[in-house]
């Protein structure tokens, strides 16, 4: 057990915390997608190493070597600094990584660079009305007519479809194949005509998502990652990268220090709720939900780093654990504020910019999204406990 | 950096597991909870170094870490063990090298295993009716409540102030209390004049012993609900109903899905208090409220849910599950229930007037 992470490491540390200080002030705040301050920030992080570190330099990265203390040293840094971290969103955490694996060299050469630097923005085409947790049972169609495809169908859950240059899309291609065995990955224009893109208003009142249509969308034969029908395996390879990134327990350690001062200050008939036992009692529980799973992190941490350590059940249930302990925890902050607790949007009486309401839905909407938790026990129980499959119903009959 | 287990620690946990599959199988279990004794798995247990674990080297013990004294305990508590690991290996140990005066010799009978001593600690953390002591010049009366256990040689006994004595077996009324928990015994201790020996007026002394021994019965139940997880998991794939194994009902996997994703952060939070213990002192305490108080409640919703997994046959007492489902019980209300301890993890944090 050695929980230090040595000499060299702080090292770094120091440089990082140097460039904070150095650079803070061009840390953007909300800004928007493709500002001229995001796009020079993300900029400054790439030459630096703090985004986009492993990427090679060929295709505009920094070129470092894989190490993830340096990558965890650097997301502790600029979170306790309150720096932007640089560009997120799904081009750059869900494509790129996957190109790498699997594009060709000229799709990494295209694509990579200006996706990184946040000129080109992306959506993710995976989920249907009718393909949600079975998402290999998707309809949206592309069939070869000479050298394009002609893409037909629609797609559900599409974040910023309405800001995206292009779209990396599940189609299916093989109608006849078995269904894992008959879905291509494709890449193509938003700005293609065919596409409409139509806003969906969730529950926090805000549209996060979108439907998108796509009627008889003409896409170059060649913008294919992998060969046709192996979509499925070319997914499968980044939907590992999100589950990952949900959950975080770093971040729920520090909504959790927010709800302790909100206890603090908030106060029903004089009394702080923090003083009241049957609320403080609840706050040591959440609090001890939350030391479990940092301990749980710095376990799969460590078996990342070190050969031979075996965490593979831990990691499987961060994304169950991680979201439902979130959304609890924001859960009580509205508690704790009861009828103050409901206030919205313009309401005067809100706290922390109504972000408590805010996140105790959303992180609703994660227990749903990425694989919902009903999904994570049937994966856990499987692959983790060694559980036999529920019996497939069978298929409908062709008619 | 690395948060995990020792090559060293690996082997130790092989061998006591190894032991304790050989020698201690339920049938062994029965027969102490039908009124047996522990004295030959202690003696096996001691062979393998168990009793000597926290004993300092210069007295003749191991002189190994908190961490390993907790992976001990995980695979006792799987094998729902009897003996007087929690008292005459961890926290008896942790007090005596502490102490003010010399126990050289009762230490190295601790850890060959020749000597047992418990502790008498429920009146210094959750004093209840009926019981309550009181010690002037060197002399106790009173009773102490749920010492353990019932086979010691003397008592390590805690007062309100938090001072420590020791009481010789032989010199006190001992009457046996039966509880839910067969794999262990307790005893209520009846003093009349009895002589008590200071061993320790530093209420330091006494906070580090309770910080291990909660960690300790995390652990134990850590292991135990493991044990319930595994059965459940077996027993499922292997009872039909329905023309196919009750463990590919979804209902029934995700009863599997929800006790592992409670447990398995147990043991990374169990790992962490027990290294805590010896290498960080400002976080030690707290996250040793915290192991106790989460870890029992997820033992709790564990031995629940496994038991009911079992169906009809996890309520019998021809599988006997319920020696575990009772020593996780027993844990969670050992040196202060859930909470008990979560009120005074908010105390040490400010948290609260």
């Amino acid at each position: 057990m050695d929980l230090s992470f040595g000499p060299e490491y702080e090292d770094f540390r120091q440089e990082v915390r140097q460039f904070l200080r150095k650079n803070i002030d061009k840390s953007p705040h909300n800004a928007r997608m493709r500002s001229p301050e995001a796009l020079d920030w993300q900029k400054l992080l790439i030459e630096h190493g703090y985004t986009a570190r492993t990427i090679p330099q060929a295709y505009g990265g920094f070129g470092a070597q894989p190490d993830i203390i340096q990558s965890r040293i650097i997301a502790e840094e600029f979170a306790q600094a309150r720096a932007n971290p640089g560009l997120g969103g799904q081009g750059i955490s869900m494509l790129v990584p996957t190109l790498l694996e699997m594009g060709s060299e000229e799709q990494k050469q295209t694509f990579i660079p200006p996706t990184i630097r946040g000129e080109m923005v992306w959506c993710q085409g995976y989920s249907e009305p009718g393909a949600g947790s079975d998402l290999a049972s998707l309809t949206t169609s592309a069939v070869l007519d000479g050298d394009e495809w002609v893409v037909n169908g629609q797609k559900i859950w599409t974040s910023t479809a309405h800001l995206a240059d292009w779209i990396f899309c599940l189609v299916r291609t093989e109608p006849d194949a078995p269904k894992h065995q008959g879905i291509s990955f494709l890449l193509f224009k938003m700005d293609t005509p065919g596409i409409e893109v139509k806003p969906l208003v969730d529950m926090t009142g805000v549209a996060n998502f979108n439907e998108t249509f796509f009627t008889d969308v003409r896409v170059p034969k060649d913008q294919i990652v992998g060969a046709r029908g192996q979509g499925w395996q070319v997914a499968n390879a980044i939907l590992g990268h999100e589950r990952d990134s949900l959950g975080n327990p770093n971040a729920t350690l520090t909504r959790l220090n927010a709800l302790i001062e909100l206890m603090h200050t908030e106060t029903v008939n004089g009394e702080r709720m923090i003083d009241n036992p049957v609320y403080r009692d609840r706050l040591m529980r959440l609090q001890g939900r939350v030391m479990a799973m940092r301990f749980n992190d710095l376990r799969v941490l460590s078996s990342r780093i070190n050969k031979g350590q075996d965490a593979s059940l831990a990691r499987m249930i961060v994304k169950l654990q991680g979201t439902e302990l979130r959304h609890d925890l924001e859960g009580m902050a509205i508690d704790i504020m009861g009828e103050v607790g409901l206030s919205y949007e313009d309401n005067p009486y809100t706290r922390n910019g109504g972000s408590w309401q805010n996140q105790y839905m959303f992180f609703l909407g994660l227990i749903i999204g990425g694989g919902t938790s009903q999904i994570q026990k049937n994966i856990i129980s499987e692959r983790g406990l060694d559980m036999p499959k529920e019996p497939k119903y069978p298929a409908p009959q062709k008619s | 950096m690395r948060f995990g287990l020792s090559e060293e620690q690996v082997l130790l946990t092989d061998n006591i597991n190894r032991f304790l599959s050989d020698q201690v199988d339920l049938q062994q279990v029965r027969t102490y909870a039908d009124g047996g004794d522990d004295a030959q798995v202690w003696q096996g247990l001691a062979e393998l170094g168990v009793s000597a674990l926290l004993v300092p080297e210069d007295h003749g013990g191991i002189g190994l870490t908190p961490l390993d004294a907790a992976l001990v305990a995980e695979s006792l508590g799987y094998h729902v063990t009897p003996g007087p690991y929690l008292a005459s290996a961890v926290m008896v140990p942790t007090i005596l090298a502490e102490a003010a005066a010399d126990y050289a010799q009762p230490l190295a009978q601790l850890a060959a295993g020749e000597l047992r001593v418990g502790i008498a600690f429920s009146e210094a953390l959750g004093a209840r009716a009926d019981g309550g002591i009181s010690v002037v010049d060197g002399v106790i009366n009173g009773k102490s409540l749920f010492a353990f256990d019932d086979a010691a040689d003397a008592y390590l006994v805690a007062d309100a102030s938090q001072q420590i004595y020791w009481v010789d077996a032989g010199d006190v009324q001992t009457e046996k209390l039966t509880t839910v928990d067969k794999s262990r015994r307790v005893v209520a201790l009846a003093y009349d004049n009895t002589p008590a020996k200071p061993v320790s007026d530093n209420a330091e002394v006494f906070a580090k012993a309770v910080d291990i021994g909660r960690v300790i019965l995390a652990a134990d139940t850590l292991g135990a609900a493991q044990a319930m997880l595994d059965q459940a998991v077996a027993y499922a794939k292997q009872r039909q109903q329905f023309n196919r194994p009750i463990a590919s009902f979804q209902a029934v996997k995700h009863m599997c899905a929800e006790m592992a994703a409670e447990l398995e952060p147990c043991r990374a939070m169990v790992w962490f208090a027990a290294h805590a213990l010896a290498e960080l002192p400002d976080e030690a305490r707290v996250t040793a409220c915290h192991t106790k108080a989460h870890v029992a409640e997820v033992g709790k919703f564990v031995a629940k849910t496994a038991t009911e997994v079992h169906g009809g046959m996890g309520f019998t007492d021809l599988l006997g599950l319920h020696y575990w489902f009772k020593r996780i019980g027993a844990n969670r209300q050992w040196l202060g229930s859930p909470e008990l301890i979560r009120e005074q993890a908010a105390r040490l944090q400010g948290l609260g007037q």
